[in-house]
């Protein structure tokens, strides 16, 4: 396979061996009564990186985060930051700050008071807050919001200021709690790149939780995927997608086409694969398929070439018939049902204004795609 | 995820319960006491029990309670249930302002105030105080509750029931009665409960406002409790105090199995 | 007037057919008229006769005073009769010092009692508010059900604990806290007591559904701010509970100012309550002049209090919609 980098080519201490750890999640559990939240999970994150939990509800990610604020401790194991043990330091006294899911602003107090809060916290000289909070304002572009208190602001504004009062006292950690969860989509786009720039210029590790796939492979260098208190992968945006290292990280970022079957013959270069219904299918090589054995071809849709004839020089080409058609503007999403009865989904770019030959429902159709076009899976 | 429940936070709400419900249940204990002194325990006996209910004049004043209970909370609860739409639904009207003040003012007005004004209404009037005054100034002083009871319910009511029933044809009038009157029924039934309650349990108002043949309860109690305490009250109270938790748990086991109910149903109708 | 009286209770008895009959717009004037007159009659002209009657000489009859103002002579006769208005019964509560006395005392009482209330009240409602969510529905009835019960037993009951051969002395005897039994009883504190016994239920109400309405995560972000628990807690939590706390202590402190079981069970004869005062006026002296006086300059001191709870009550009613 080859290396899939990162969006910031220059920056990947994760490939660096000499690199040092900036936080470490070490064999960490979190029992809550039986319910186990956080199953002896070990993660590693560096300094300056832009972090991204991935996972749905209930799959401990959040949890991750509370300990590392300290409002939960662990039940076993121990979180590191910057080398030191975090076990028994009170959220009070943690290096890092939290931006809430539900912003958590102070109703009582307004905009500047809330984000002087935590510089009040340290003990800081009142005019060096008074400046600092200018610049806090300045930099959410909220300066004629100072004296609003959360209620007279909408909800991007609000996201803001739980933003400014967050990063106020330049912690060494920013834990984001699914930050534009409450945004309509097209703010969240938005923001996602102002969070990315914040990022840059400030020179933070941040640690996003979120449960969009789309944001976490938009802001993150990295992206953790939890599910059930464990992680499942930990890579760039790019690898997660194009090399997922199991079907349930395959299924939960973007769409995907399993082939199930056994290994029939494995040659030099590729592995012949029979599937459940018979189709035969060439695929590249992996380490895991030896013959005989059970494994899974994924296949990402736009991968995947739909023509109303065979194309003579394919290796792997299935026929079918045209189940559906949505036509979505940018693309056109197929769904084929093979002749063995298996559903593939295809997408294809709309490059051109006109296309020729348009397929539509119930027609003869042929997928067709390269041996490393997807990945082998046995897990 | 819960904020924890702290220790300090178990301790204050048992010792807080404590403090609420030692006293009842200690008075329920010497109801049994077969010791005429209240506070020293002479062995069980429930002759006190017996004895109250030779006392006449307790089983009197118990009959004219009741029935100025149940008349007062019933008035109480329509004029209630009005007063509570007319301060959620009608906004803009002459003299709102001084209406509000008459609403929420008797919660917290001194009894003796309210007790003296109204006596000296019913002589000014000229009626004969008695039975039907008694029950004419509950029904004041319990309306008031039972409209914040269901104005809090209606604050909270979906406006848009009713306008789906009057799109699909229904008259306003109609719309109350079939919509909005349902929906809001619990907290119309615990208004009524509460006015019943708050009848039962008043001595300042009903010592101004009753006048001879309609002593109710709690004057009795208190005449008797000025002589000197003896079990013979605390039997009494017991009873007051049954016949209240009663009610009370009836009523929140209704509630319960009926939100159980919904709960199944709901649960079968997602199964499909 | 009581014309009035009859067309009031006539609506809840021929309603139905009627309001059917009729359009929308005169079934939403009698949902106003219905409750309006009532409180009108019942509540707010009883109040007008309690000053007119405390502008009168008391006398030997029944009713036991001599009317001045009156309606009988029509509104010219009402008007000509404020040449007759006497202030005497005043005069009279100002020249004796018990009166002033009873206020003073009275209202001293009450802050007293209010504050013990709102501390003993607040770590009760702040514990309810932290509890799990499905216990919560449980606590809270659990408060509210001494409420139900009688006011004058849970006032008897405290009786048979205070009295020096009381539950209370006799446990503390047996401990050997004390030697000689503690006299309780017919004291002030016997009345503190008894407020906030009684009145604690109107304090943790308030109080507990402002603390739970409160979204713990504002007490996290503080923390996570670097807030130590008990700053956070007067930072945060305190200033945002003060409505339920402002709603509470004016529960509590209104209706305890003009108390009168209390202070007449439990404070016996040597204590001074304006309430009790009042009903010995009017029971023991009957003198119904001097007791309207009492009662409205009590009403005038409790005005502004009870304005403050109007508008705590309307503004609450505001954030709920």
């Amino acid at each position: 396979m080859k290396s899939l980098g990162s969006i910031r080519r220059d920056f990947a201490p994760w490939n660096d061996p000499n690199a040092k750890p900036y936080i470490q999640f070490e064999n960490v559990t979190k029992k809550f009564g039986d319910f186990t939240a956080v199953n002896n999970l070990s993660l590693t994150i560096f300094e300056r990186e832009f972090f991204a939990l991935l996972g749905a509800s209930g799959c401990g990610k959040s949890t991750l985060l509370r300990m590392l604020a300290g409002f939960e401790e662990p039940t076993a194991g121990r979180i590191l930051l910057d080398g030191q043990d975090l076990r028994g330091i009170p959220p009070y006294r943690r290096p890092v700050n939290m931006m809430f899911q539900s912003y958590a602003l102070f109703p009582h107090m307004t905009v500047e008071k809330n984000i002087a809060f935590g510089l009040k916290q340290e003990g800081m000289p009142a005019p060096d807050i008074e400046k600092r909070v200018a610049e806090m304002l300045k930099l959410v572009k909220l300066e004629q919001f100072a004296k609003r208190k959360p209620h007279q602001l909408s909800g991007g504004q609000r996201q803001r200021v739980a933003l400014a009062r967050s990063v106020a006292k330049r912690p060494k950690v920013l834990l984001l709690d699914e930050p534009l969860g409450a945004l309509d989509k097209k703010l969240r786009e938005e923001t996602q790149f102002e969070l990315m720039d914040l990022q840059q210029n400030l020179g933070l590790t941040f640690v996003v939780v979120t449960h969009d796939q789309e944001e976490a492979m938009t802001m993150a260098d990295r992206i953790a995927i939890i599910d059930k208190g464990e992680v499942m992968q930990v890579a760039t945006p790019a690898e997660v997608y194009e090399a997922p290292t199991s079907r349930f990280v395959a299924h939960f970022v973007g769409n995907v086409n399993m082939f199930e079957g056994k290994v029939a013959e494995r040659a030099a270069n590729t592995t012949r694969i029979t599937g459940a219904t018979g189709a035969q299918i060439v695929v590249e090589n992996s380490t895991d398929s030896k013959a005989g054995s059970d494994i899974v071809f994924a296949i990402r849709p736009e991968k995947i070439k739909v023509t109303s004839k065979k194309p003579a020089d394919a290796v792997n080409a299935l026929e079918g018939e045209v189940y559906d058609v949505a036509y979505l503007g940018d693309m056109t999403v197929y769904h084929i049902r093979l002749d063995d009865g298996q559903m593939i989904r295809a997408s294809a770019l709309n490059a051109a204004r006109v296309t020729e030959d348009p397929l539509t429902w119930n027609d003869r159709a042929w997928v067709s795609f390269r041996p490393d076009a997807g990945v082998v899976l046995t897990r | 995820m819960n904020p924890t429940w702290s220790r300090f936070n178990v301790t204050s709400v048992v010792l807080g319960f404590a403090f609420l419900y030692l006293p009842i249940v200690l008075l329920v204990v010497f109801s049994f006491n077969e010791s005429k002194l209240v506070t020293v325990w002479g062995g069980f006996s429930t002759k006190w029990y017996v004895s109250l209910f030779h006392n006449q004049g307790l089983m009197d004043a118990t009959w004219v309670t009741a029935r100025v209970g149940v008349i007062s909370a019933t008035v109480a609860t329509v004029l209630g249930t009005l007063a509570a739409l007319t301060l959620t639904r009608y906004t803009r009207f002459r003299g709102r302002i001084l209406f509000s003040g008459m609403v929420f003012a008797p919660l917290v007005m001194p009894e003796v105030i309210t007790g003296l004004s109204l006596l000296l209404l019913f002589v000014a009037v000229g009626l004969d105080r008695g039975f039907f005054t008694v029950t004419l100034a509950h029904i004041t002083l319990t309306m008031c509750f039972v409209a914040v009871v269901v104005q809090s319910r209606l604050v909270s009511f979906d406006r848009s029931l009713e306008e789906a029933a009057m799109d699909l044809g229904a008259t306003p009038v109609k719309t109350f009665f079939q919509i909005t009157l349902p929906v809001i029924m619990p907290a119309i039934v615990s208004g009524w409960m509460l006015a019943f309650t708050l009848s039962l349990d008043d001595l300042v108002i009903a010592s101004f406002t009753s006048g001879p043949g309609a002593t109710t309860l709690p004057m009795k109690i208190y005449s008797q409790v000025r002589l000197g305490v003896t079990p013979e009250i605390n039997a009494a109270c017991t009873i007051l105090i049954a016949v209240v938790a009663v009610g009370v748990i009836i009523a929140s086991v209704a509630n319960k199995r009926r939100e159980v109910q919904r709960q199944l149903d709901e649960q079968a109708a997602q199964r499909g | 007037m009581s014309n009035i009286a009859i067309t009031d209770s006539g609506p809840s008895t021929a309603a139905k057919p009627l309001l059917t009959r009729l359009g929308a717009g005169f079934v939403s004037r009698l949902v106003i008229i219905v409750p309006y007159l009532w409180l009108l009659f019942f509540f707010f002209i009883p109040f007008i006769i309690v000053f007119k009657i405390s502008l009168s000489q008391s006398a030997i009859a029944m009713p036991p005073y001599t009317p001045v103002l009156d309606f009988t002579d029509g509104i010219s006769g009402f008007f000509a009769g404020f040449r007759d208005l006497n202030f005497d019964n005043y005069v009279w509560l100002t020249q004796d010092a018990l009166y002033f006395k009873a206020y003073v005392t009275s209202v001293i009482i009450a802050a007293v009692s209010t504050i013990l209330t709102l501390l003993v009240g607040f770590p009760i409602a702040y514990g309810m508010a932290r509890a799990p969510a499905t216990i919560r529905p449980t606590l809270l009835m659990l408060v509210i059900l001494p409420f139900w019960t009688s006011f004058l037993i849970r006032v008897y009951a405290w009786i048979g604990i205070l009295k020096p051969e009381g539950l209370l002395n006799q446990l503390l005897l047996s401990l050997h806290v004390i030697n000689q039994p503690l006299i309780i009883l017919n004291t002030y504190t016997a009345i503190f007591i008894g407020i906030v016994y009684s009145y604690l239920p109107f304090m943790v109400l308030p109080l507990y559904s402002s603390l739970e309405k409160m979204d713990y995560s504002l007490i996290e972000a503080a923390k996570d701010l670097g807030c130590p628990p008990t700053a956070a807690f007067w930072k945060i939590t305190f200033p945002l509970s003060l409505p339920g706390v402002i709603a509470g202590c004016l529960l509590v402190f209104i209706p305890a100012v003009g108390e009168f079981v209390i202070p007449d069970l439990l404070g016996g004869s040597q204590t001074l309550m304006i309430g009790k005062t009042l009903w010995n006026e009017f029971f023991a002296n009957r003198d119904w002049p001097v007791s309207s006086a009492v009662a409205v300059i009590l009403l005038l001191l409790l005005i502004v209090p009870i304005m403050l709870f109007q508008q705590a009550q309307a503004r609450a009613q505001e954030q709920d919609k």
